[in-house]
């Protein structure tokens, strides 16, 4: 069975379409949240749209967490209302919000096995006896563990253990799932093959909201249809998530997702229609997309590592001379450390035909659409 | 380990079984053998008898039995339930006033059980709260003094529960009542175990509050074995002992069987 046939097959048995869920927006609307008068989350307003994945990372306090929380109805908010589908869930307690969590530690309950933790929600909901079966079977299925069905949580590696919170969170049909840190607790090598099944999964899912706490950048790049950046308990910046890589708007962003390179640069002419903008490093003046920039600004030059060449062609029209100051092989990839103007830029090259060695002048090129510029003053 | 030479460990181990032996094994065993003696005069007893268990099998030492177990798992069952209300609710409050009752509850454990019994004496002999002369309060006065023990056991238990357990369960559905059901108390249910057992032990030994506030007719082993020693009759003070620990030892090991089965029908 396909999981789009899991999640829109017709209930066949009594009472099944009550436990169904359905796309449903999650909306933040001015919502804080203070411990002991300590504001941990300022008035956030963000909307997750249906069917949606939304990621929200950040450093350790930023508040994402409690953001989650506060959806989950684990902290009431000091301020604002949360809308789950339209309906104002606010003051309701966790267990009448319709949702379903995954959390970092699988917390699946010990004393049950497989098959029984992931009946628990069903079981909770008053669910005939027919459809927790029809449904256990069928999120076990999907996640592709019913062969582990009897076994007890003890008995499962860290993946199958977060492959049956996955099919417990699923077999409830929730209108919002959520994941908090879902796969921190995993090695490296299971964590990037559950980012692939989790993608997997949402991709079969359509229908599925879910929103995605993680301080793992590169986990809400590859699921995130968009991504909400949140620091020191604020929102620091939202977009979708290419976007967001492409052209963060602070140098928080920029910085957070992914790695990037922050060049201070002059505005040297202001942008004049075709969305490039001639801006000046020192001896060096560059093309780079841009509008609205005022001529005389003092502006960041943002590139990504990898979007620096050491080659020059056509495409890669701005060239940047620096000084090399480390070199780091990392076997796929090399990195080089430049020193340009007293700032470092780093590259990330894939092939290097001849490598440099350290104290050498070395060119480095990148096309402007690939370069954007942020306000120095607008980190958050 | 903290020590590592062979000599050095038997001279640990040596040191242990004499501390146990000197301070545990030694008074039982003078008790032991007193219960089967027909005379005690030097060192050791002289004569073998089974005389003072056949007077201990007897009508008012089978009541004094019976008054005990009845008190121990009354006072222990009550004393489990409210401990554990009482630990499940500090730590859903949470925060220093929580923190600050959860010590209150230990106060009785602080205060000798004579002045315990004597305070419900005291408290409880004017209507409305008559009770003095009654079977209740000795229950009462057993509860008093073992509900802290009751509470600690539990509070122990839940403070290794990841509250993850709970949440995941709310999100997904469950009532505050069913996820108690479900989740909470069957993951702490060994504490809970414990904390009987513990509390059973206590009961069955109190001697202090009870011997303030007993009436004729709920007699408990310990004012049984007291009377008898304070009449100058130790050896059936010492029998009455020996079947104390005897059925302690019993009940206990019962709790214990009960607990593994219980372990073994969780996980299969």
């Amino acid at each position: 069975m396909t999981l789009a046939a899991f999640v829109d097959e017709a209930a066949t048995v009594s009472g099944a379409a009550e436990l169904r869920g359905a796309a449903s927006t999650v909306a933040f609307d001015r919502v804080s949240v203070a411990y002991r008068g300590a504001v941990v989350l300022k008035p956030l307003t963000l909307e997750v749209a249906a069917g949606e994945i939304l990621a929200m990372i950040g450093p350790s306090g930023s508040g994402k967490t409690t953001a989650l929380r506060a959806v989950a109805g684990f902290v009431r908010p000091a301020g604002g209302r949360i809308r789950i589908g339209g309906a104002d869930v606010t003051d309701l307690p966790p267990y009448a919000r319709g949702l379903a969590m995954v959390v970092q530690n699988y917390a699946l309950f010990p004393h049950m096995r497989v098959f029984d933790n992931v009946a628990f929600g069903l079981h909770a909901r008053h669910a005939p006896k027919a459809l927790i079966e029809e449904r256990v079977a069928h999120a076990l299925e999907v996640v592709g563990m019913s062969q582990y069905a009897r076994r007890l949580p003890r008995e499962l590696s860290g993946g199958q253990q977060q492959r049956v919170a996955i099919a417990r969170a699923l077999a409830v049909r929730p209108k919002v799932l959520l994941l908090d840190e879902p796969l921190s607790a995993l090695d490296a090598q299971i964590r990037r093959s559950m980012v692939e099944e989790i993608a997997r999964l949402h991709a079969e899912l359509p229908d599925l909201t879910i929103l995605y706490v993680t301080h793992d950048q590169s986990e809400a790049l590859t699921l995130a249809d968009r991504i909400a950046i949140l620091r020191d308990g604020a929102l620091s910046a939202v977009g979708r998530t290419g976007d967001l890589y492409r052209r963060p708007p602070n140098r928080f962003s920029a910085e957070f997702l992914g790695r990037a390179n922050l060049l201070p640069v002059v505005v040297e002419s202001a942008a004049d229609g075709s969305g490039l903008v001639a801006v000046r490093a020192g001896e060096e003046r560059l093309v780079v997309a841009g509008a609205d920039e005022p001529a005389g600004a003092a502006r960041l030059l943002c590139v990504r590592p990898q979007n620096l060449t050491l080659a020059p062609d056509a495409a890669h029209a701005n060239r940047i001379a620096g000084v090399l100051r480390e070199i780091h092989w990392q076997g796929e990839l090399t990195h080089l450390v430049a020193e340009v103007g007293g700032a470092l830029l780093r590259v990330v090259a894939t092939r290097l035909p001849t490598i440099p060695a350290r104290g050498e002048r070395l060119e480095m090129f990148f096309s402007p659409a690939d370069a954007s510029l942020i306000a120095e003053d607008a980190d958050v | 380990m903290l020590v590592w030479s062979r000599s050095g460990k038997a001279m640990v181990w040596s040191f242990a079984a004499l501390v146990i032996g000197v301070v545990f094994l030694a008074p039982l065993a003078v008790i032991l053998a007193a219960s089967f003696a027909r005379q005690w005069n030097g060192v050791l007893p002289s004569g073998f008898t089974l005389e003072h268990y056949a007077e201990a099998g007897g009508g008012a030492s089978g009541a004094a039995v019976f008054a005990s177990l009845t008190t121990g798992v009354v006072a222990s069952l009550v004393a489990l339930i409210s401990g554990a209300w009482a630990a499940l609710a500090l730590r859903a409050q949470g925060g220093g006033a929580a923190r600050m009752l959860g010590v209150l509850f230990f106060v009785p454990s602080a205060v000798p059980s004579v002045s315990v019994g004597l305070g419900l004496l005291v408290a409880f002999s004017q209507k409305p709260l008559l009770l003095n002369g009654t079977t209740a309060i000795v229950v009462i006065a057993h509860f008093v003094l073992i509900s802290a023990f009751s509470f600690g056991n539990v509070s122990a238990g839940l403070a290794r529960v990841s509250p993850d357990f709970e949440e995941v369960a709310s999100c997904l559905g469950a009532t505050p009542a069913y996820r108690l059901r479900r989740v909470t108390l069957p993951l702490v249910a060994p504490y809970l175990f414990a904390a009987f057992g513990l509390s059973f032990a206590l009961s069955m030994g109190e001697l202090g509050a009870t011997v303030m506030v007993y009436p004729p007719g709920w007699v408990t082993l310990p004012v049984a074995i007291f009377g008898l020693t304070d009449r100058g009759d130790i050896f059936s003070g010492a029998a009455l002992t020996i079947i104390l620990v005897g059925v302690t030892l019993l009940l206990l090991l019962g709790i214990e069987r009960t607990s593994a089965i219980w372990a073994q029908a969780r996980n299969g």
